[in-house]
């Protein structure tokens, strides 16, 4: 191998977020291509709406996945959290909006007992809490709401308003969120302790770390975005049904993988994620511009899900 | 060679038959929880009889096999998030094959898809061991392809399986006690006895359990990995099938119950998720038990929504007392 492609390799492989901005930049460029004039301000406009419920449920996820877990429930949370906020919104806004957040860091709460007390695989304990969560919502739709609830204006303007015509207003909760978990993550001391959890919980233990209050924490962490992503994508859509984010579960686990952030935990970051999210919106809005059926989208959404894991794994060589 | 293993055979025989006894501790208490949810149920609906056992054995065949398909590849070690939509896939080609033909025809239909079904299960496990992404995430993306492939072959549900097809699971030929639906998860055994007791088989064990050491041992980790994937995605064939059997309908959108669930069934069947434990006895036993739950909200007059709750939380207890028990032969 020639030295040129030696050092570009090791670009690839210490800066890979400058390649997933190159690759959100030619995938722009290729919808550009497809139908000229399309990439403008409004298309950035409305990538950026629709990316922010789906990275911010993968905010959560960057969280647990960091710990060396995975959580299956984000997507049953957001739609039961969403659904019961928007099922209590003739009680006043503020309750609406605090009770759907309720259930969000509840759920999260009980998987970290599960997780961190019970030490159940975080596969199973936050996949029996889906159903829990899912079987609950759908026995509370029909005993206590009468018909599909609406969406407060609060919640609508959250999740599809604009400011100066262009910069929707969730990206404002995305970006202060995001925020928070990056400087959170890189430079606070429980940033630093899910890393090590999820590194080698055993060592942090003897290091006299109470890993099950970290993981507690966490989850309910977890609990807590899903929640908020699940009021946010309410009001983009502006609709509250009982499968609102269901459809968000694989991307919520795709963008943090093609974000960088290693499924066996330990490493990874916030902004790899942000730009996975990012990418596959974009990803999506190419299917959408070439007007292929929606069974089709669905096979080369996965396809391509595949290659960039893979291109992914293959340049930087951790499994 | 000869002697060397009949030398080792007693001392091998001894581990086996402490692990057997583990194995079978678990296997065992999900028989006798099948037991009571059965007494249980004739408690609440004194007239249960060979109609409702039928209904049952109908209901539980689907999940059965996915529990197994599911089990196969979690013995060696993988997660397959693709099952139900690998069943869904198997589901619609048959319906869209058979349409309007007859037994003989069908059959044949039937032998194909398991070929194809199990090739896509192959793939599962080929993209895995080439590309060395982690199991769950393939998976997951593979489960987009095989349902959007579902949707493209069918795009609604639609009725038309050979009624002298389904009636290979419906009716029962031998006794309204030994219903066909019973009878067909023999094809569990047949394909997993011989497995088991194969040179392949042990390897698949042998990866689930630790993959370095089955590696200095000589076991071929790529093959083994993608032998348990095809496997499990003859399986997971079998279950499309009997879903096209047992409802007579192709059903694009079967996948994800199938998926959840399955899960669910060998969590609850005793099988490690870490890989290189468990047995198919103990997910079959699960998948009846999970079958029944809703069954029996409807005997009580309960709303059935209640069945994902209980069949949650189910999961959630017998896995902490699982870990609980764990932590008291450790201490």
């Amino acid at each position: 191998m020639s030295t040129r492609a030696v050092s570009v390799v090791r670009l690839v492989q210490q800066r890979s977020f400058l390649v997933l901005i190159a690759l959100l930049v030619a995938l722009a460029g290729l919808i550009e291509i497809i139908r000229p004039g399309a990439v403008n301000a409004h298309w950035v406009s409305n990538i950026l709406e629709f990316a922010a419920p789906l990275g911010i449920l993968a905010a959560g996820q960057t969280l647990v996945v960091i710990t060396g877990g995975i959580d299956l429930s984000v997507a049953n949370v957001a739609t039961a959290a969403a659904y019961i906020m928007a099922s209590q919104a003739p009680f006043g806004v503020t309750r609406s909006i605090v009770a759907g957040l309720l259930v969000g860091v509840a759920v999260g709460f009980v998987n970290g007992i599960g997780v961190g007390v019970f030490r159940v695989q975080p596969l199973i304990m936050t996949l029996a809490m889906g159903l829990v969560v899912t079987g609950s919502l759908n026995v509370y739709s029909q005993a206590a709401v009468r018909s599909v609830p609406g969406v407060p204006a609060v919640i609508h303007t959250l999740g599809s308003g604009t400011v100066l015509g262009y910069v929707p207003v969730s990206l404002f909760l995305w970006a202060l969120l995001g925020a928070a978990l990056i400087i959170g993550l890189r430079s606070t001391g429980f940033g630093r302790l899910l890393y090590a959890v999820g590194d080698n919980i055993e060592a942090t233990r003897l290091a006299g770390v109470r890993g099950w209050q970290v993981l507690l924490a966490n989850y309910a962490a977890c609990g807590f975005l899903s929640a908020v992503a699940g009021l946010v994508l309410s009001g983009t859509v502006n609709a509250a049904d009982l499968s609102l984010a269901t459809v968000l579960l694989l991307p919520s686990v795709a963008a943090v993988v093609i974000g960088g952030t290693s499924i066996f935990g330990g490493s990874g970051s916030y902004s790899g994620t942000i730009v996975g999210a990012l990418i596959l919106t974009v990803l999506n809005s190419v299917l959408t511009l070439l007007d292929v059926p929606d069974a089709v989208k669905q096979v080369l959404y996965g396809a391509i899900i595949v290659v960039l894991a893979a291109a992914y794994t293959r340049v930087l060589g951790h499994e | 060679m000869e002697a060397t293993v009949a030398a080792e055979r007693p001392r091998l025989d001894r581990v086996r038959f402490g692990r057997a006894l583990r194995r079978f501790g678990w296997t065992i208490a999900v028989y006798a929880l099948f037991a009571t949810v059965m007494v249980v149920t004739i408690a609440i609906k004194p007239d249960y009889g060979s109609f409702e056992w039928n209904t049952l054995t109908l209901a539980a065949l689907p999940l059965a096999f996915a529990a197994a398909a599911q089990t196969m590849v979690v013995l060696g070690g993988g997660i397959d998030l693709s099952v139900g939509a690998l069943m869904a896939l198997a589901n619609v080609l048959a319906l869209r094959a058979m349409l309007g033909h007859d037994l003989n025809y069908a059959l044949v239909v039937a032998l194909i898809v398991l070929v194809e079904v199990t090739l896509a299960g192959a793939l599962n496990g080929a993209i895995i061991v080439l590309t060395r992404v982690p199991d769950i995430v393939i998976t997951l993306a593979t489960s987009f392809i095989w349902a959007g492939l579902a949707l493209l072959v069918l795009a609604k549900p639609t009725p038309g399986i050979p009624l002298d097809f389904q009636n290979l699971a419906q009716g029962s030929t031998f006794s309204p006690w030994v219903p066909n639906a019973l009878l067909l998860l023999l094809v569990i055994p047949a394909v997993w006895i011989p497995l088991r007791r194969s040179r392949a088989g042990l390897a698949i064990y042998a990866i689930g359990s630790d993959r370095n050491a089955a590696f200095r041992s000589g076991v071929n980790l790529a093959l083994s990995r993608i032998l348990a994937y095809a496997v499990g995605g003859f399986f997971a064939a079998c279950g499309g099938l009997a879903l096209s059997m047992t409802t007579g309908v192709g059903t694009p959108l079967a996948g994800t119950y199938y998926t959840l669930s399955a899960v669910s069934a060998i969590v609850l069947g005793g099988v490690s998720l870490a890989g290189g434990r468990g047995g198919m006895l103990g997910p079959v036993a699960a998948a009846y038990i999970l079958s029944l739950i809703p069954a029996v909200l409807i005997y009580l007059g309960i709303d059935p929504n209640y069945g994902q709750m209980i069949q949650g939380v189910l999961i959630v207890l017998v896995v902490m007392i699982g870990g609980v028990g764990a932590l008291l032969r450790r201490a």
